[in-house]
């Protein structure tokens, strides 16, 4: 393996690593520790001024537009509002741990970041260095680590909240979190397998001829599906599920501790979203036909601006889903998790596993991957089918055949109004026993006593073919 | 609380969970108002419910008894604040019958298109909001643009946009402006050219569907025991349609274009594709009235009232098919120029009675799709 990977490494250009990690000095890794973290906060303020316009045009809405231009500052301004707004703790709460809940959400969210190559070998105050603040030969089990922990976070705010949202909201994350993480792990495990790597900056250089979305599309999809679970955004939402929960686990926050939960919840997104890229889209790569035709597409700073799209690329997807659809029902969501995602990765690892072995045993790689394509195909085309019958019985002919055809059962038989224990009125075709009239005792002013005049007249007591109460 | 001490060969006894009670409102995204339902949950399964009404109750059958029937107009179309034109037509139904008023066709026509116009801006809202409350935020926006397109027309002829105050003993406010029926037709297809967008975004969309399929079962004979009506009976298979079954207004010359549109299932899918095909009947309906107004001859839209209106001796009981169920007006006179008594039977009032049957066993997730699919205005519950 070590010898492939040498191999690999030497036919990309970026892979073959001059400079290590180690020889940044002090001062420069402090800088980019500075940088990412601004960064990361930035991108928060960009995202969220991103989705509402995007969600906003999806919308016909024009989204902000008054603060900087374009509205680029509406989300600083509302972030400044929100660190003035008054600080309520609730008498319930347990206080240090409300107090914590947020931080502990927020400071793995920035943590994760610390691994994420966010470009090449670029050149910074004199000194030749990766864009990326370190590297762990475990880089990413260290960010599942420190996503995990992130929900802690999530999990305390709900329960010193000491209020009834907030708690069913910090229930459903738990759950939400231990079912997520389990497909996300094994989505991971299928590149672990082909990159023979943990180590973010290998796993991109790794992607130098093709990316593993390509390589590993049944990873890349789950890990798309358990990304948003993992980070609580629509149509996954369920631990602040608004219409439910209100605003779930953060119902009781306010102030600067909300706006922590919701800076959390972005740079989240972010990480999510880079670790994708990383994983999956060959990180600071350039695509394909750019590199075609412009070799200093991989070089330098420009690498920065790959990896800034793609994972903007992310972000769009986020925000789309959030616009699209409705949220799952926590059973659902669940059931999606447990009975679909992690069973698939598992078969998906296991034939991964086995396309690597069969590899090593020398076995022809065409043959390989045209019998697994083979079986995919299969496997869809049985899909597509079952979908076109159970799309037959759909709700469309259900509601033809709920129309009662002319003469239908019922029409032959007296209409008895009485026959369930309630009065009723005749269905089509059924006509109403004649009604007894009283007599009129009295000459009465006109108008008086018209409509229904038996005087008893409740709702359900009043005849349908009472002629005399037709309007006009 | 209880407390549980685990220790070695600890009992079920002493391991049981507790229930929790939770108040779903009165201020609540989900409850568009002031109703509170007061759960027991287990998890986050319920075990009980009990909706609280009355944080909005205005006493308006009270308000009715001081006020004459110009004056009662004002208060009855704000029940149910989505259909204020449906809920002044009651009004007026039961004192022009009172009166033994006839009333000119053209204001007959004029009230069916209205109040068909009426039932779609209604209709629309909750095919807006029902999707929101399952967390589709987009859909509400394209329900509004429809809204939109619908309330311009009704604004021109009206002034309002809510409360339109257009009926009048005897007839319309005013004359309709000129062409106006050509604006109000241009306004009816486009919004039947985009109800298949509604369609497409929410009703057939795979989680909605997974939301609502099967959720939320209300059974024929619910409906019957608690009075449910409108929508939320037909979709349980109640073919009953004040529009049809009884007819007023000009609704008995359109039984051509009326189809009462009814579903079997009684689930939460079936009542909001119930509404969906509503809004197309209706519109259909529209278009037939403007067809018809096109071709009347011109005449009065309203009559000349006296100055002191009073309502003969007697009783009567005016009821029509409002867009979220039966809306039923009972109306007692003694002669004087205001009622003796005005009873309101208001849709929603029924119509969320049967959430304490359908809420239990199901969870806080379902809870919303049930309240939702109810199409409630919580005025219309506390009067």
């Amino acid at each position: 393996m070590s010898q492939r990977l040498a191999e690999l490494a030497a036919t990309t250009d970026l892979a073959a690593d001059p400079v290590g990690f180690a020889s940044d000095p002090w001062w420069l890794i402090l800088f980019k520790a500075v940088l990412v973290f601004a960064f990361c906060v930035v991108m928060t303020l960009f995202a969220i001024w991103w989705e509402r316009k995007v969600v906003a045009w999806m919308q016909m809405r024009i989204g902000p537009k008054h603060v900087g231009p374009q509205g680029l500052l509406q989300s600083l301004a509302d972030g400044v509002k929100l660190a003035f707004k008054e600080d309520i703790i609730v008498k319930a709460a347990d206080k240090p741990v409300y107090i914590l809940a947020p931080v502990v959400s927020m400071v793995p969210a920035f943590m994760a970041f610390a691994v994420i190559p966010m470009g090449g070998q670029v050149s910074m105050f004199g000194h030749q260095t990766h864009l990326q603040l370190t590297d762990l030969p475990v880089g990413v089990l260290y960010i599942l680590a420190t996503a995990s922990v992130g929900i802690y976070g999530i999990v305390l705010a709900g329960w010193s909240s000491g209020s009834t949202y907030p708690l069913l909201g910090s229930l459903r994350s738990t759950a939400q979190m231990i079912s997520y993480e389990v497909a996300m792990g094994l989505s991971f495990a299928g590149v672990f397998l082909y990159s023979g790597s943990m180590s973010t900056s290998t796993i991109v250089g790794q992607q130098g001829d093709t990316w593993f979305a390509v390589l590993l599309p049944v990873s890349f999809i789950i890990y798309i599906v358990a990304m948003v679970g993992e980070t609580n955004r629509a149509p996954f939402d369920l631990p602040e599920a608004e219409g439910e929960l209100v605003g779930g686990f953060h119902t009781e926050y306010s102030s600067l501790k909300f706006a922590l939960f919701f800076l959390a919840e972005y740079v989240n997104m972010v990480v999510v979203s880079s670790l994708a890229t990383t994983l999956f889209l060959g990180g600071y790569r350039a695509p394909w036909p750019i590199t075609a035709v412009w070799d200093g597409a991989n070089s330098g700073w420009w690498t920065l601006l790959w990896y800034f799209l793609k994972v903007q690329l992310f972000l769009f997807l986020f925000i789309w889903l959030r616009g699209t659809l409705p949220r799952l029902r926590y059973d659902q969501f669940m059931r999606l998790g447990w009975k679909v995602l992690i069973p698939t990765s598992l078969v998906w690892l296991m034939l991964i596993a086995t396309v690597r072995a069969m590899k090593n045993e020398g076995y022809d790689y065409r043959g390989i991957v045209l019998g697994i394509a083979g079986a995919i195909i299969a496997i869809l085309v049985l899909s597509v089918v079952w979908d076109m019958f159970r799309g037959t019985d759909d709700e469309e002919e259900k509601a033809k055949a709920a129309q009662p055809p002319p003469g239908a059962p019922g029409a032959a038989e007296p209409f008895d109004p009485m026959a369930g224990g309630f009065p009723v009125p005749p269905l089509p075709g059924q006509e109403l026993p004649p009604v007894p009239r009283r007599a009129v005792r009295r000459a009465e002013p006109v108008g008086a006593m018209v409509g229904n005049g038996n005087g008893t007249g409740s709702a359900d007591d009043e005849s349908a073919t009472d002629a005399t109460d037709k309007e006009v | 609380m209880t407390e549980a001490t685990v220790g070695v060969g600890i009992g079920a006894d002493q391991l049981d969970t507790t229930d929790m009670v939770l108040n779903i409102g009165p201020q609540h995204p989900s409850t568009h108002g002031v109703l509170r339902l007061r759960l027991v949950l287990d998890g986050e399964r319920i075990i009980t419910a009990e909706p609280i009404i009355g944080y909005m109750h205005r006493g308006a059958e009270k308000l009715f008894e001081v006020r004459d029937y110009r004056q009662i107009l004002v208060l009855a179309n704000r029940h149910d604040w989505l259909s204020a034109f449906a809920n002044e037509l009651g009004v007026v139904l039961a004192v022009e019958r009172m009166l033994g008023m006839e009333v000119p066709e053209r204001a007959v026509w004029a009230r069916t298109l209205l109040a068909e116009l009426n039932r779609v801006l209604s209709h629309l809202m909750f095919l807006g909001s029902y999707p929101l409350e399952l967390g589709a935020i987009t859909p509400i926006f394209h329900a509004f643009r429809d809204r939109e397109e619908i309330q311009a027309v009704m604004e021109e002829i009206s002034g309002g946009r809510m409360h339109f105050m257009f009926n009048r003993v005897g007839g319309l406010k005013e004359d309709l402006p000129a062409g106006w029926l050509g604006r109000a037709r241009a306004a009816v297809a486009g919004v039947r050219g985009r109800v298949p967008v509604l369609r497409d975004l929410v009703h057939g969309n795979e989680i909605f569907r997974a939301r609502t399929k099967g959720v939320g079962v209300l059974s024929r004979e619910t409906v019957h025991a608690y009075g449910v009506s409108g929508p939320i009976a037909r979709a349980s298979g109640v073919d009953f349609d004040l529009r049809r079954d009884e007819p007023y207004l000009a609704y008995g010359e359109l039984t051509d274009v009326l189809r009462v549109v009814t579903r079997e299932e009684g689930d939460c899918l079936a009542r909001f594709s119930c509404l969906i095909d509503q809004v197309e009947v209706s519109l259909d309906l529209a278009d037939a009235c403007l067809d018809r107004l096109e071709t009347l001859p011109p005449g009065p839209i309203n009559l000349r009232l006296p100055k002191v209106l009073k309502a003969p001796e007697g009783h009567t009981y005016a009821w029509t098919e409002n867009p979220l169920g039966v809306n039923g007006y009972y109306l007692v006179s003694r002669g004087e120029k205001t009622p003796w008594r005005l009873k309101l039977r208001s849709a929603s009032f029924n119509n969320v009675q049967v959430l304490s049957e359908l809420l239990p066993g199901t969870l806080v997730a379902d809870m919303v799709a049930i309240l939702g699919s109810m199409f409630f205005v919580v005025g219309d519950i506390d009067k």
